[in-house]
Parts: C-alpha cells; structure tokens; sequence
C-alpha cells in the first residue's frame, strides 16, 4: 500500500482519488475500533497534537478531539478568543511559539481562506484544515462521501445535490472536489445569489428548482445559510427561502423514489430542513458525526505516519 | 538464496491433527473458549483448527480474525504506512480463554501487539498463544506459546514463508537462507 501523496491535508483538491480510497480504508478500522469497549489505541502515543480554532467550533473540534484522544496523542487546545493573538501576535509566531513546545502536529480552523497553504510553507509542522474561511473544509467532505459510501456501497455514478448557502459554503467546494473525484455527479442547488457565478466551471449542474434537484439526486446534502459570512443580503427574508429551499416531509413525498439527506450541521431546524426530516429515517446525520471521527483518526493516523519516520 | 521445506502439505495436515487434540485435552468441549487468528496469515490457521475441531470433537467453535496494526510497536520506524486489516470479533471474551493463533512465532512482538489489541475487547479469563512454527531462540520480548507445531532453529536473516492451499493451491512451509557473503 502507498503512502498518502501529500504531507498536510490543506484541501482535497490537494489529493488525489487514491488518496481518498486509503483514507477510507484506514476508516473503516478505526470505525469498528470505535464499536469496541475499549475505544481507544496506543499508536500516536509519542505524537502532540495543537488544536487551533480561530473560529468557533462544536463539531468539528469535539471530533478531532476525540479522534486525537482515541489514537493515544497528546493534545493542547487553542482558541482565539482568550490567546495572544487578540493581544497583536501575527498567525506564524502564534504557530512558531506553540511548535516550539514539540508539537508534531497542527489541527487549525481559521476565517481566512489559505490560511493553512500560508502556515504550511511558513512552518515546519504537520497541517490539517479543519476548516478555512469559504475555501475548503476537506475532513467534512471526507465524512460526506464516507457516509454515502457507506449507504450505498459506492460513490461512484451517484447524483448528488448540495442545497443551500453555496457562496458561503466551504464544505460545497471541499464536497464538490471529493464527489467528482470518487465519480459522483454533483449539482448545486440555492438561490441564484447564493450561487458562485461561475461555479458550472467545476463541472458541476446548477439548478435554482428545490424539486427538480430532489427528483434528480439520490443523495441531498442541505447546507446552512451562513448569515455570519454575509455582508449583503442574498435573499429577501428567512421564510422566503424556507418555503423555497427547505426541505420538509411534504416535498419528499412528492419524489416517487427515496433519497438520502445529508447535513453537515449545525441544523438550523425549519429554516433548511424540518424536524419532520432530519429526524426521519432518510436522514444519515448522526452516521455522519460517527464516521467523522473514525474519518479524523484514519487522516491524523496517516500524516503522523509521515512525520520524522524514526 | 536457498529455499528449504520444512513442512509438506501432509506433514502441515499431521501438524494441525496434533494441535486440534493438544486443544481439545485443555479446553474439554469449547464451551468457554474461543480462538482468535492474528491477521493476516494466523485467520487461515484459525480456519483450519476450526474445521478439525468441529469434525473431530462435533462442537461448534467460536473464531474471530484480530488485526493488530494500531497496537504495533514500529508506528513510524517503517517506510510504509501499517495498513490494517480486518477484524472480526462478534461475540463477547469477557471471562472466556482466548486462544491466540499465528503461523509463525518469531521475535515475539505481533503476541504482545495481539495481547493489548483482544484486551480492547474485554477481560478475558486467561490468553493462551498457539504457533504452527515457532523459531527458538529469536523471541525479543518474555513471551512463550502454549501451543506449538514445529519449533526450529534459525538465524535471524533466515524467513520462514508459510503457503496455504487456500491462498497458493498447495500448503507448505519453507526456509529461506540469503546468500552469504
């Protein structure tokens, strides 16, 4: 088996398809690890791990977390609010001072996009994008993809369509590069506003008819409106794009086939998706935060692999 | 290099005829013991004892295949990454024997990785480690098996290559010898 063709995960347009596939491979060890009573694996017990959250998390941090804790590594946590960073210190001296404590590795989520390509070169550390701006968010595509692997067997040759905030969205672009290089179809689906121009350039369907993107897909993953990421509005008011882009019972009724619902979370219940819905059972959410730990452990377990081979 | 049989396909049958009853005079009618084969090469093992136990002592005989890639002591001393295999263990060890099964027993090191990895699993009653080849002389950790097919003496360069018929159409057991200089 190959090593992954990369030293940091700043992005899945970085990787390559073989990449992804051993990514998914390691995962689905550490899934049946994580089904075990005891949880947790001695491997990274020699490795530090710096989680550095210039954004809020929930999610995201919990999972990288816990997967960090479950291959054995140490971890300190950062977060910007209560760092020196709101005293003046620059991203890169931020980065120097924690590496100077032999740190091995760099979990970093941060509001500028290429953030991570920036500390990347800068520093000589492991990096994995937790999430950059409205650029890319490539563990949460990893997880996406997984979970539809692991629903239907495949990737390939499914009809997917991401519905919502696309301008704003960094898991549709991470989402976008992982699906077409496991040989899904993609289609983006929101209001025109919300919709990149020239996105179509990617190779991707654009489609502003909720309904017509429902009966093309097999699989929907509705995204969040980011109102934190707009400066405008995009749309007149929330109840005009829920009873545009929300997706309830009603609509999914009217498919003559069922669908799979994706949601990276968080929910904003009746806005995007009901409750009706996202508590039904063509809803794989919660398979999705399960996979994403089994995902983050499979990607740290890989890039440690690669740090200073002994 | 210089290749050598140990073991032929009738002597390997013979060999695991010997081990089935060696088990059976410990473990009466398995209905608290279980084996467990170390991946990759101890799950045909396990499939064989399986298969002699049930026809010899007419019980049924709980198996499970154990990878024990995470629980290596070489993470990052390899040029390539460890990928795991699978693990299939779907019933409970608590307060059972485990038996642990592998081909062959070398430096000692996949045992005790097999050892941490079946404790993820519960507590079981007591471990006991079963080995087609054991090579004396060469283990680097204070562990010994319980049950064993052939030991052989060896040196360190020299490898054992264990071939099963489900995998190679024939089974066998060879030594290798390098060349020396």
């Amino acid at each position: 088996m190959k090593d992954l063709t990369v030293n940091h995960l700043l992005g899945i347009k970085k990787i390559s398809k073989q990449d992804i596939n051993l990514i998914f491979k390691t995962a689905d060890s550490f899934k049946e690890i994580i089904n075990r009573p005891i949880k947790k694996v001695p491997t990274l017990r020699d490795i530090t791990i710096a989680n550095l959250f210039f954004e809020n998390s929930t999610r995201t941090k919990l999972s990288f977390e816990l997967a960090e804790k479950r291959l054995s590594a140490d971890v300190i946590n950062f977060s910007s609010s209560s760092s020196s960073v709101s005293k003046g210190e620059t991203l890169v001296d931020t980065a120097n001072n924690i590496l100077s404590m032999k740190v091995d590795m760099i979990i970093m989520r941060h509001p500028f996009p290429g953030a991570h390509e920036f500390l990347a070169k800068k520093t000589n550390t492991t990096i994995i994008n937790a999430g950059d701006g409205t650029h890319e968010h490539p563990t949460q595509a990893l997880l996406d993809s997984y979970s539809i692997r692991e629903k239907f067997g495949e990737v390939n040759g499914k009809k997917v369509a991401i519905i919502g905030d696309i301008k704003h969205s960094r898991v549709a672009l991470s989402n976008i590069f992982a699906l077409q290089k496991l040989g899904a179809q993609v289609m983006v689906c929101g209001p025109t506003t919300l919709i990149p121009k020239y996105i179509h350039k990617l190779g991707v369907m654009v489609e502003n008819n909720l309904l017509n993107a429902l009966k093309w897909c097999d699989v929907a993953n509705m995204l969040r409106i980011q109102l934190e990421r707009q400066d405008i509005k995009y749309f007149p008011t929330i109840r005009e794009y829920t009873s545009m882009f929300g997706l309830n019972m009603n609509i999914l009724n009217q498919l003559d086939k069922e669908i799979v619902v994706l949601h990276p979370g968080p929910i904003n219940r009746g806005v995007e998706i009901t409750s009706e819905v996202a508590d039904s059972n063509h809803s794989i959410i919660l398979n999705q935060v399960e996979n994403g730990v089994a995902i983050r452990m499979a990607v740290i377990y890989l890039l440690a692999g690669k740090i200073n081979r002994i | 290099m210089k290749s050598t049989e140990i073991l032929n396909s009738l002597q390997v049958s013979l060999t695991i005829r010997r081990l089935c009853y060696q088990l059976i005079e410990n473990h009466d009618n398995f209905s608290n013991t279980v084996l467990v084969g170390l991946q990759p090469n101890g799950v045909f093992l396990v499939n064989r004892l399986k298969k002699e136990l049930e026809s010899i002592s007419g019980n049924k005989i709980l198996t499970g295949s154990l990878d024990i890639t995470f629980f290596r002591d070489d993470f990052r001393r390899k040029s390539k990454p460890l990928v795991p295999s699978i693990t299939n263990i779907n019933f409970s060890i608590e307060n059972k024997v485990v038996v642990l099964v592998d081909d062959v027993f070398f430096t000692g090191r996949t045992v005790r990785s097999g050892l941490d990895a079946i404790m993820t699993f519960g507590r079981p009653l007591t471990v006991e480690f079963l080995a087609l080849i054991e090579r004396r002389f060469t283990q680097h950790l204070p562990l010994k098996a319980d049950y064993i097919g052939q030991s052989i003496d060896t040196i360190n360069e020299e490898r054992v290559s264990v071939y099963w018929e489900e995998e190679h159409g024939e089974d066998k057991i060879l030594l290798t010898t390098p060349k020396m200089k």
